[in-house]
């Protein structure tokens, strides 16, 4: 079995040539003006660029506005349940290294119900790319406080605003040991929120990246400032993270950030003032579970020949 | 075969006692290795022919102070001319390390009233004023039995050979064994060396001396030999516990990844698997909770592997809306429970049958899925094959029920012949013909093709919303009726390829006792008692509960009474407030006076052990007035 499945990439190459149009599933039903939209649209254009064979590429999701995401798309997709997105990325990445697996999850989704998994995950750094889309609420349930909404925005659930400061994905995920890649774009930033998304692919290792996303109906106001006034965002710049240099005349504010300084990246995140965008950190040389815990595959015949002499250990 | 007869060695022979089953145990404070020696002992017994079933004895607390009951730690092996499939009623022969955990055996009233008790006696002389009058006082309690006491001063003949007594008693202990019962002295020799593998040379010798002095002392100076003969060993035969036969099982079924957290009782079956796996192309995680094991075991089927995930009752809790998304995503998944006392935290190392009901409804919403149940340790090895089978075929979850009973019990069973089919791929990887469904579901039989990701002209996402062949989201009403039918007609499938259960003792009679899991042995002992007490009793063992064996109905018709036999709680007629309406019944009473409307009763105990067929035969007696004259 273990031999057959990895095979079947290998005997199948794969001569086609892919346009972003043969990533296109289902017709995408979030709301006009949803994030998302453009989000699937850097997806489809990372599948294209990247000549990603559809049918050896899986993307997982977890439920949430977010997690309609694999249904429109034309790869294999597994729309599992809340919060739980990253176990199975895990069971299929660790049995098939040979597919290439995404992760899209929202902020309920990843860093409230399924956030053990998600620093677990970043521990066993998987070669998974992983988006986190922060929409900082709940929106397909209608408006409940998310632990990325901002404190004091009100939702359904606390009416008078949230209580608590917002969690910071990004801290957390840079605290975690044993994580290799963090970054964090802007959906309505798309050059760099492409840019991000193929710095991600290519590193090996689990790379998270948050994507901040507007949610038109419940949470427009989350972001609004940002957008209205690019004097906010500061560009992380450095040649080992992603250069956009149509960006550097909308964002003036610019930050020279070595993503290998993983000191400097926490101090980055901790910071209040800028949201920043770019790559906070990078280090392809942290240990990978998913390198480590492969096994050389055993053929049927090798297989019995070892049950026998495991039960020789226990005859009587 | 290299017999040591310790008639050639003693000129006077001691007083031998010829017996066709014989139960000894062998108790200390948690750490001095009483298990180790009941191991060792159980092993060499089945290797020399005779019939083992062995149960471990497991203190309440980690790290009890010693010399306290509540510190019994243990190992009884009840041996037989013949197989022997459970623990029996009480212990003959107690070898024991102080006078608490053997007071801990007797109150719980695990000695036979004759009972020959072997105890260490430096407790007498102790410097401590205290320690001396809690032996005073321990073998006045004992003294009033009819027990047979034999102070033996362990330690003071240990110390002859060693500075540390407290490592190395044990050994002593297994010589006396050794003597009295007259066990293989080689083949223990061989068997310490696998025990201590890990150890240096040094140790290994150490154990053998101290062994080889135990076994002087008793030749000199105890005065009976107990023979269990063993029989000639005609087929080839292995020995191991039910969770080692599971992982073995697991292999040989060709299993590639468990996903697991560590709870008890389960985990020694990933500890045996971590162990090989490797070597066998498998992997076993360890994920971060019980919820990321079972999706990993979901995300490795999904992806085309052969998986499972291994848990106790707890576990089982937090699994439960996972199971739910394999069941309506049709992703084959074996998941073991090795159930423990419940509810919550429960009786973690005691032996229950009590999450039947949970796992039959694991899921919210219609959930049909599979459960069986090993009723041996032999079983636990083959139903791993066919849990396998079923899961890929009828592309769903199969819940395996084993028990702290099985896992922990030790007995030799003929060795399996494992089968290159066994290992066989799962699925067909040929490319999907255009226009195939994701679920491409037979009309009759709601079965349909598997397939898993890299295969071309698939490409499905599939997901845990309602959906139709094509794993399309359904928004009306009828795809759910018929995707709800096609999920659970594979059952119904299922069921017209089992046979009936067969009957043990007569087709008819007047009582019908129906049992599953480990209780097999007791129940079939208990109704082999009572048939030589000529009462009208037989018995059937269920071993596929999600869906029943077919034929259930006809078979109860064929008897005056039906009443299953089981380790979990029910409430007692005649208990206050307790009336035929409100008696809270055995799970599996439940679940077959649901399907057959036959008025099934049933004697359930919660005891944290396993059941004795003593207790059994006395149920069946109350049931059976006069003698079973009907």
């Amino acid at each position: 079995m273990t031999v057959a499945c990895g095979l079947l990439s290998v005997l199948q190459p794969d001569e086609s040539n892919y346009e972003m149009s043969d990533y296109e599933g289902a017709r995408a039903r979030w709301c006009p003006g949803c994030g998302d939209h453009s989000i699937l649209t850097s997806v489809q254009k990372l599948l294209a660029a990247e000549q990603l064979t559809p049918e050896q590429t899986v993307f997982v999701s977890g439920i949430g506005c977010s997690s309609r995401f694999p249904h429109y798309l034309t790869t294999y997709g597994f729309h599992g349940i809340h919060g739980r997105a990253l176990p199975v990325a895990t069971g299929i990445k660790l049995t098939r290294p040979d597919l290439t697996v995404f992760v899209v999850m929202g902020d309920g989704d990843c860093t409230s119900i399924g956030a053990a998994h998600w620093v677990h995950a970043l521990r066993y750094n998987i070669n998974l790319t992983v988006l986190l889309l922060d929409n900082g609420i709940y929106a397909l349930t209608k408006s409940q406080t998310s632990p990325t909404t901002p404190q004091g925005f009100p939702t359904n659930t606390q009416p008078h605003g949230s209580w608590l400061p917002a969690l910071n994905p990004l801290s957390l995920a840079l605290g975690v040991t044993n994580a290799s890649f963090v970054a964090q774009t802007a959906e309505w930033a798309p050059t760099h929120l492409y840019a991000t998304l193929r710095a991600a692919y290519h590193h090996r290792g689990m790379s998270f990246v948050r994507i901040l996303q507007r949610c038109p109906i419940y949470s427009s106001a989350v972001y609004q400032a940002a957008i209205q006034d690019p004097a906010r965002i500061a560009l992380l710049v450095h040649d080992n993270g992603v250069v956009v240099p149509d960006l550097e005349k909308i964002y003036t504010t610019q930050v020279g950030h070595d993503p290998g300084d993983l000191d400097a990246a926490r101090r980055i995140a901790d910071a209040t003032g800028h949201i920043h965008l770019g790559v906070l950190f990078r280090d392809p040389s942290r240990l990978r579970y998913d390198e480590l815990r492969r096994v050389p595959p055993r053929t049927t015949n090798e297989r019995l020949t070892l049950i026998e002499a495991e039960l020789d250990r226990y005859a009587v | 075969m290299t017999s040591t007869d310790a008639a050639t060695l003693v000129p006077s022979r001691p007083c031998a006692t010829r017996l066709t089953e014989h139960t000894m145990e062998i108790v200390s404070d948690s750490g001095e290795g009483a298990q180790k020696c009941g191991q060792i002992f159980g092993a060499v017994s089945a290797k020399m022919g005779n019939g083992v079933w062995t149960v471990e004895i497991i203190p309440a607390e980690i790290q009890p102070p010693p010399r306290v009951p509540e510190g019994a730690s243990g190992y009884r092996i009840r041996i037989g001319e013949g197989p022997i499939t459970n623990w029996g009623d009480a212990t003959n022969l107690a070898l024991a390390f102080n006078e608490q955990v053997l007071l801990a055996r007797h109150r719980l009233g695990a000695l036979a009233p004759d009972a020959v008790l072997l105890v260490e006696d430096k407790w007498a002389t102790d410097d401590d004023a205290d320690i001396r009058a809690a032996w005073d006082q321990g073998l006045a309690e004992l003294s009033h039995c009819r027990y047979r006491i034999i102070p033996v001063p362990m330690e003071a003949e240990c110390l002859t050979l060693v500075d540390n007594p407290r490592k190395g008693k044990n050994m002593f202990a297994l010589g006396m064994l050794a003597c009295i019962y007259g066990r293989d002295m080689e083949r223990i020799k061989e068997q310490i060396a696998y025990a201590f593998r890990k150890k240096s040379k040094a140790v290994f010798e150490q154990n053998a001396a101290l062994l080889r002095l135990g076994y002087a002392w008793a030749e000199e100076h105890i005065d009976f030999r107990i023979e269990v003969t063993p029989a000639p060993i005609t087929e080839a035969l292995v020995v191991m516990n039910g969770n080692e036969a599971l992982g073995l099982g697991a292999i040989a079924a060709g299993m590639e990844l468990c996903a697991m957290y560590p709870i008890t009782p389960a985990t020694s079956m990933s500890h045996y698997l971590s162990e090989v796996f490797d070597r066998f192309g498998g992997i076993v995680h360890q994920a971060e909770d019980e919820i990321a094991a079972v999706g990993v075991a979901i995300g490795a089927s999904y992806a085309g592997k052969v998986a499972l995930t291994v848990t106790s009752g707890p576990g089982l809790a937090l699994k439960t809306e996972f199971l739910g998304l394999a069941i309506m995503t049709e992703i084959p998944l074996v998941l073991i429970d090795v159930q423990r006392g419940g509810p919550s935290t429960g009786l973690p190392t005691k032996v229950e049958q009590s999450d039947l009901l949970a796992a039959l409804f694991a899921s919210p919403g219609d959930a049909p899925h599979v459960i069986v149940a090993p009723a041996t340790i032999e079983e636990c090895f083959h139903i791993m094959v066919t849990a396998r089978r079923i899961a890929e075929a009828f592309r769903t979850v199969v819940m395996v029920l084993s028990d702290a009973n099985l896992a922990t019990g030790v007995t030799p069973f003929p060795r399996p012949k494992p089968d290159a089919r066994w290992q066989a791929a799962p699925l067909d990887l040929a490319p999907v013909a255009e226009g195939q469904d994701a679920y491409q579901w037979d009309a009759r039989t709601g079965l349909s093709r598997r397939i898993i990701p890299g295969q071309p002209g698939g490409a499905y996402t599939i997901t845990g919303l309602s959906h139709d062949e094509g794993s399309k989201v359904a928004y009306s009403s009828g795809v759910h009726q018929r995707s709800s039918a096609m999920r659970s007609r594979k059952l119904a499938v299922l069921q017209s390829l089992l046979l009936p259960p067969t009957i043990y003792g007569d087709g008819d009679g007047d009582l019908l006792l129906v049992g599953w899991g480990s209780t097999k042995g007791a129940i079939e002992e208990a109704v082999d008692r009572a048939r030589r007490e000529g009462m009208r009793v037989s018995s059937v063992h269920l071993r596929f509960l999600s869906p029943l064996e077919p034929g259930l109905t006809a078979i109860f018709a064929r008897f005056g009474k039906v009443c299953t036999v089981e380790i979990n709680y029910s409430d007692d007629p005649g208990d206050p407030f307790i009336n035929e309406e409100n008696r809270r019944r055995g799970q599996l009473t439940w679940l077959l006076r649901a399907t057959t409307l036959v008025n099934v009763d049933c004697w359930t105990r919660v005891p944290g052990e396993p059941l004795r067929p003593g207790s059994i035969v006395d149920a069946i007696r109350e049931r059976l007035p006069r003698g079973g004259a009907a």
